[in-house]
């Protein structure tokens, strides 16, 4: 679990990147970068709880 | 502030020499880390704390001299250009081999290659910081190593040898392009992103989060050092963010007194936010909490104590110290993140904050979204490059020491020598 949130986290860094080259204009460049920060967001929170679900099952 | 655009011409002879001198002191603040490192470890591993502090240091000087320098580049020097989507993507640097022709390179250049040996020197310091207790000096070494000649070099010519964050307000009209004069990102949450990738490959002290109940409480070990290392690294920030300041916004002289009160203020506004919370949830000030809080209102500082003016730095530095003691109790108790020293809260989050801020609060237009596209970069390309390269590194160079190395302490197991050898061992209450 913990290295799929690793995998998706350059998902959203893409799609920040993706944001800044395709939109010119502030609006939707905002929304897509803070789209690709949230699914860094996401990719951290399953890296975390797969962390913690080793700690479950003592494997820390 | 606004940051001015690099200048054509060469440095004045009194920015020279004061640039060199607030260098110079710059190793302060790696000093106070070191220290803060060594207070918040246990007594039975302070030795080899602090003898690790010094060879991470020796060793990622080295890797950089032969290895990093050369991918770092140097401002306006060659460099790997990838040209997508109509834009110039300027992504690595193309250095002289060896510091060849060091002597002949002009004073910004050798002074930016100074400020970039002192920059990863304090980065590798960080993870070793969070490995306390069970990290092997051999396997810090290594991971210094690692950091020196890959992830820094790559993240020091992006943000400040005209890479393509630094570029972003040229190419993107997004502000000024990705600004962090003192290092925010590419010292501490690069430091303090390692210490996470780390602390995850590592694994907690044996003890600290039993089968069953909350976390064994293991408090640091002497927490004068880790106070003490507070006062000790505000007079290399100050002389750090002062000289960043210089180096990567061409900032003029009499702008230097403004960042090093707005330095003043984040740290003071950290503490005093820190020592409020921790009194508040305690009942007690917490001192070792509030040496993290202080150390958060620096890290926060690094960003935008150049950038913003005293108000704001002052805002900056109060978020960091509500934000650090809530987030290591948090990563402690939730999350079950054993770090000793309170890296990943510290460094990484109030890193990341400062970089925030200094989007927040800058006055030209686009600056927020370019500090939001570097931390786009830091999270979702650094965070995962650095656990690729950790988890490779852990498989030739096992991190952890053995459960016996453990039991009796790194200081014996490693060094042969306790670091307070008249004092009386007490018996571990972890260990039951």
């Amino acid at each position: 679990m913990k290295y799929a949130g690793l995998l998706v986290m350059p998902a959203g860094f893409f799609l920040s990147i993706a944001a800044i080259v395709l939109f010119p204009a502030p609006v939707p460049r905002t929304a897509f970068v803070l789209c690709g920060l949230a699914v860094e967001a996401l990719g951290l929170a399953v890296a975390v709880r797969g962390h913690i679900e080793a700690r479950g099952e003592n494997l820390l | 502030m606004t940051p001015i655009a690099p200048s054509t011409q060469g440095m004045s002879e009194a920015t020279f020499a004061l640039t060199l001198v607030l260098l110079l002191l710059a190793p302060l603040a790696i000093a106070g880390v070191a220290l803060i490192n060594t207070g918040l470890g246990r007594s039975r591993s302070a030795a080899q704390s602090l003898l690790g502090n010094l060879a991470v240091i020796a060793v990622t000087i080295i890797v950089f001299a032969l290895i990093g320098a050369t991918l770092a580049g140097t401002p306006g020097a060659a460099a790997h250009i990838a040209h997508l989507a109509g834009k110039p993507w300027n992504w690595l640097g193309k250095g002289p081999f060896f510091l060849s022709g060091l002597d002949s390179a002009t004073p910004q250049t050798q002074l930016a290659l100074l400020f970039e040996f002192l920059a990863i020197a304090l980065a590798a310091c960080i993870p070793w910081g969070s490995g306390a207790d069970r990290l092997r000096l051999t396997a810090g070494c290594a991971i210094a190593a690692v950091l020196a000649a890959t992830v820094f070099p790559l993240l020091a010519h992006w943000v400040w040898n005209g890479g393509w964050l630094s570029q972003l307000g040229l190419n993107f009209s997004l502000g000024a392009g990705f600004l962090d004069p003192g290092g925010a990102a590419t010292i501490h949450v690069l430091g303090g992103l390692s210490a996470l990738a780390l602390v995850w490959i590592t694994g907690s002290r044996k003890g600290k989060f039993p089968k069953e109940g909350f976390s064994t409480a293991m408090p640091g070990h002497n927490s004068v050092y880790a106070l003490f290392g507070c006062l000790v690294a505000l007079v290399g920030w100050l002389a750090w963010n002062a000289g960043g300041a210089i180096l990567w916004l061409h900032a003029p002289l009499s702008a230097l007194p403004v960042t090093a009160i707005n330095t003043l203020l984040s740290a003071s506004g950290a503490l005093a936010a820190t020592f409020t919370v921790t009194r508040l949830r305690f009942g007690k000030p917490d001192a070792s909490l509030c040496a993290n809080g202080f150390l958060a209102g620096l890290v926060a500082s690094s960003a935008s104590a150049a950038i913003v003016s005293p108000l704001p730095a002052l805002f900056t530095g109060v978020v960091a110290g509500i934000v650090t003691p809530l987030l290591v109790e948090l990563l402690e108790l939730a999350v079950s993140i054993d770090d000793p020293s309170g890296a990943i809260s510290v460094h990484a989050a109030s890193g990341l904050w400062g970089l925030i801020a200094a989007g927040i609060f800058a006055p030209q237009p686009g600056q927020l979204l370019a500090q939001l596209v570097g931390i786009a970069t830091l999270l979702g390309l650094v965070l995962p490059l650095i656990y690729l390269l950790f988890w490779v590194l852990n498989r030739f160079v096992p991190f952890r020491v053995d459960t016996d190395g453990e039991r009796i302490g790194m200081d014996l197991h490693e060094l042969g020598g306790g670091a307070y050898p008249e004092f009386v061992i007490h018996r571990d209450e972890s260990y039951r």
